[in-house]
């Protein structure tokens, strides 16, 4: 067990290692010069060396990795240039340890920016699991044992519209009618949890709702499917010819059998949702990861860009480990050794 | 006084699309205490779905079920779902043939023992546990102290089928249904598994029926046996009948498919020709005639009328056209010879 840990957790470091160098040299290689970008519209050659300069991006690009990489582990300063620094102390900039880089567009950097959105995206991911975990699993579990009745229809029907209405459909109507047209809740902006947990949560509600309709429709089908097949099993019958009561069949001898692929899907879903839920954060305007790295794009800022690439490809990265280790406490057949 | 166990004229039909399964078409035995009824027949003959029905396992399904099982003296077919759930697993257990997918995967087998017993009564997990332990002993599983902490996967077949055993066992039953309990393990396995049901019956008294299709099985072990075809009991008798002048033309072709080690030199098995018959579409008249070999010699139609299950000695029952002396001649002349 302590062996598997560390072994996953060596190959954790490399995969994101070599993400990062991928990503990192993708976007060096493409047309777009980062600099430019940073220059606003009266741009002199001058000014645009000037820029370059600042940011480092006049060194060769294995260079320009290695402080990247060094950044992460002690921090840099920016500008990134020994001679400005000398010339403008005044004006450094301080970036911390992980040091994710400096957005030469928004002037600030890149770990200001995610800490103001991390809390926003976890939020939104946070409560979206919870609301869709219990309505996709109860749902599901209702549908198995109506199978081919009405309850069991009614749900997988619901479950299949869920499933299609695409989610900036769904955050229009719910922004539209029940916050703008009808007032039952706030139109959404976001109050730490911290300062107001209740209005942190009516705050987030619709969003959450967004989210979790999209994803308990597929949990719906996937607990459906996996106790349906549990419920035939060989041992569900030996439980009840011990004379188990049904909804201690239902719960301790079938559910726990279907928990495992349940938590496997759970655990990457949510993986993805922390790095930022992009369509539903951009309906409802919260500024989360999701908004920012469409905000990124949209105006090229190719360090921001990297950054948020690496955040959300190690939280994948991380939740496919934490299932993985997950999996041998709730299977015993699994030997992690 | 009535037996232990009367089945009276059970039916379990299943209606489905194409019409309806009768997989057990009324079937009749008694069982006494510390007894063993053998019950015999291919696969799809309704073996396994007459033990399900007895247990109550097909309620919540589609199985519709007629007839009377008296488990002393007390219909189990009217009892309502909780009362025979009360039943289950303390007056009647059941062992399945497959005791790898028959035990659930993620509990280790102290766990699936010890709510055996709680189910039934409370008792604190310690004393169950130690019940367990001294249980899964009996059974003849070495070191029960580590073993009721390992999971099924763990232990091989034949030391499975035992803790499934002495999980039926567990809350001394009356009534003990063994599906096929030696089907998916080794010979010698077998022998071993057998052994164990007959001493832990002496020992606990309980009436046993042994549901195979393994007549060297139900020879070894069983008291009655009951010969099944197309959902219906052909012959019924003591085991000595049974295998001494055995009746019924499908016996003789079960018999005569069987090799045997105690001979020297044996003629090459005999077949039974054909497959067993569709539940849903049996065939008119006896189900057997078919594959029957000797049908020539039944004085009516076999392909038009059903035979009645009557006695053909004292207490040796079965289901044939052909007149009874008849029979007797054919199996002494043609089948005898081959055994």
């Amino acid at each position: 067990m302590f062996w598997f840990t560390v072994r996953r957790l060596v190959s954790v470091v490399v995969m994101i290692f070599l993400i990062t160098a991928t990503t990192f040299a993708l976007f060096y290689a493409s047309p777009i010069d980062p600099a430019r970008y940073s220059c606003g519209k009266n741009c002199t050659p001058t000014i645009l060396e000037g820029n370059r300069k600042a940011l480092g991006y006049d060194k060769p690009v294995l260079v320009q990795y290695g402080k990247f990489v060094s950044g992460l582990f002690v921090g840099r300063d920016y500008p990134d240039n020994e001679f400005l620094q000398a010339q403008f102390p005044d004006q450094i900039v301080h970036c911390p340890a992980p040091c994710l880089g400096y957005s030469p567009s928004q002037h600030r950097t890149i770990n200001e920016m995610v800490a103001e959105a991390w809390p926003i995206s976890l939020s939104i991911a946070l409560g979206a699991f919870i609301l869709w975990m219990v309505t996709g699993v109860s749902g599901g579990i209702i549908a198995a044992l109506n199978k081919g009745k009405w309850q069991d229809r009614g749900i997988v029907g619901t479950a299949l519209v869920g499933f299609s209405l695409p989610t900036f459909f769904v955050g229009l109507v719910l922004l539209t009618f029940p916050a703008i047209k009808w007032g039952w809740v706030p139109i959404p902006h976001f109050v730490p949890f911290t300062e107001n947990p209740v209005a942190w949560a009516q705050n987030l509600i619709l969003p959450w709702i967004t989210l979790a309709f999209f994803f308990a429709a597929s949990y719906v089908r996937l607990t459906r499917a996996y106790m349906i097949e549990t419920m035939s099993e060989d041992y569900i019958r030996t439980a009840n010819a011990k004379g188990v009561a049904r909804w201690t069949v239902i719960f301790r001898h079938g559910l726990r059998a279907v928990l495992t692929p349940i938590v496997t899907a759970a655990g990457l879903d949510l993986g993805g949702l922390l790095g930022g839920a992009i369509i539903t954060e951009s309906v409802f305007s919260l500024h989360g990861l999701g908004y920012l790295a469409v905000h990124s794009v949209t105006t090229m800022d190719l360090p921001t860009i990297v950054a948020l690439v690496m955040i959300v490809s190690t939280f994948i990265v991380i939740a496919n480990m934490v299932v993985d280790i997950v999996y041998g406490f709730i299977d015993p057949r699994v030997k992690l050794s | 006084m009535s037996p232990f166990l009367h089945v009276n004229d059970l039916k379990v039909h299943f209606p489905t699309d194409d019409g309806v399964v009768k997989a057990v078409d009324g079937l009749t035995f008694d069982l006494e205490k510390g007894k063993t009824l053998g019950i015999v027949g291919e696969s799809g003959s309704g073996k396994s779905v007459t033990s399900l029905a007895i247990m109550g396992l097909h309620r919540g399904s589609r199985a519709r079920l007629s007839g009377e099982v008296l488990l002393d003296g007390q219909d189990l077919l009217k009892l309502s779902d909780e009362e025979l759930r009360s039943l289950r697993g303390r007056r009647m257990a059941m062992i399945f043939q497959d005791p790898l997918s028959a035990m659930h995967p993620y509990y280790t087998i102290g766990q699936q023992l010890v709510e055996a017993i709680q189910v039934h009564e409370k008792v604190a997990k310690k004393a169950a546990r130690t019940k367990v332990m001294d249980m899964l002993g009996r059974v003849g599983i070495p070191n029960p102290n580590k073993r009721i902490d390992q999971y099924p996967h763990e232990f091989s077949g034949g030391m499975r089928q035992r803790a499934m055993i002495a999980m039926a066992l567990i809350n001394d039953p009356e009534l003990l249904i063994a599906d096929e309990p030696t089907t998916a393990l080794d010979v010698t396995v077998q022998a071993q598994i057998l052994d164990l049901m007959r001493d832990l019956q002496d020992e606990f008294g309980s009436a046993i029926i042994m549901i195979t299709h393994d007549l060297g099985v139900v020879a070894e072990i069983a008291d009655d046996v009951l010969v099944m075809y197309g959902g219906k009991c052909i012959e019924y008798a003591e085991v000595d009948s049974a295998f001494h002048q055995p009746d019924h033309p499908y016996t003789w072709g079960l018999l005569t498919s069987m090799p045997r080690l105690d001979r020297l030199k044996q003629d090459r098995l005999l077949p039974i020709a054909g497959n067993p018959p569709s539940l849903i579409n049996l065939p008119p008249g006896c189900a057997f005639h078919p594959r029957c070999a000797f049908r020539e010699f039944a004085p009516c139609a076999c392909d038009e009328v059903v035979p009645d299950l009557l006695e053909s000695y004292p207490k040796h029952d079965s289901r044939c056209h052909i007149p009874v002396a008849k029979r007797a001649e054919l199996f002494a002349n043609v089948i005898a010879p081959r055994l």
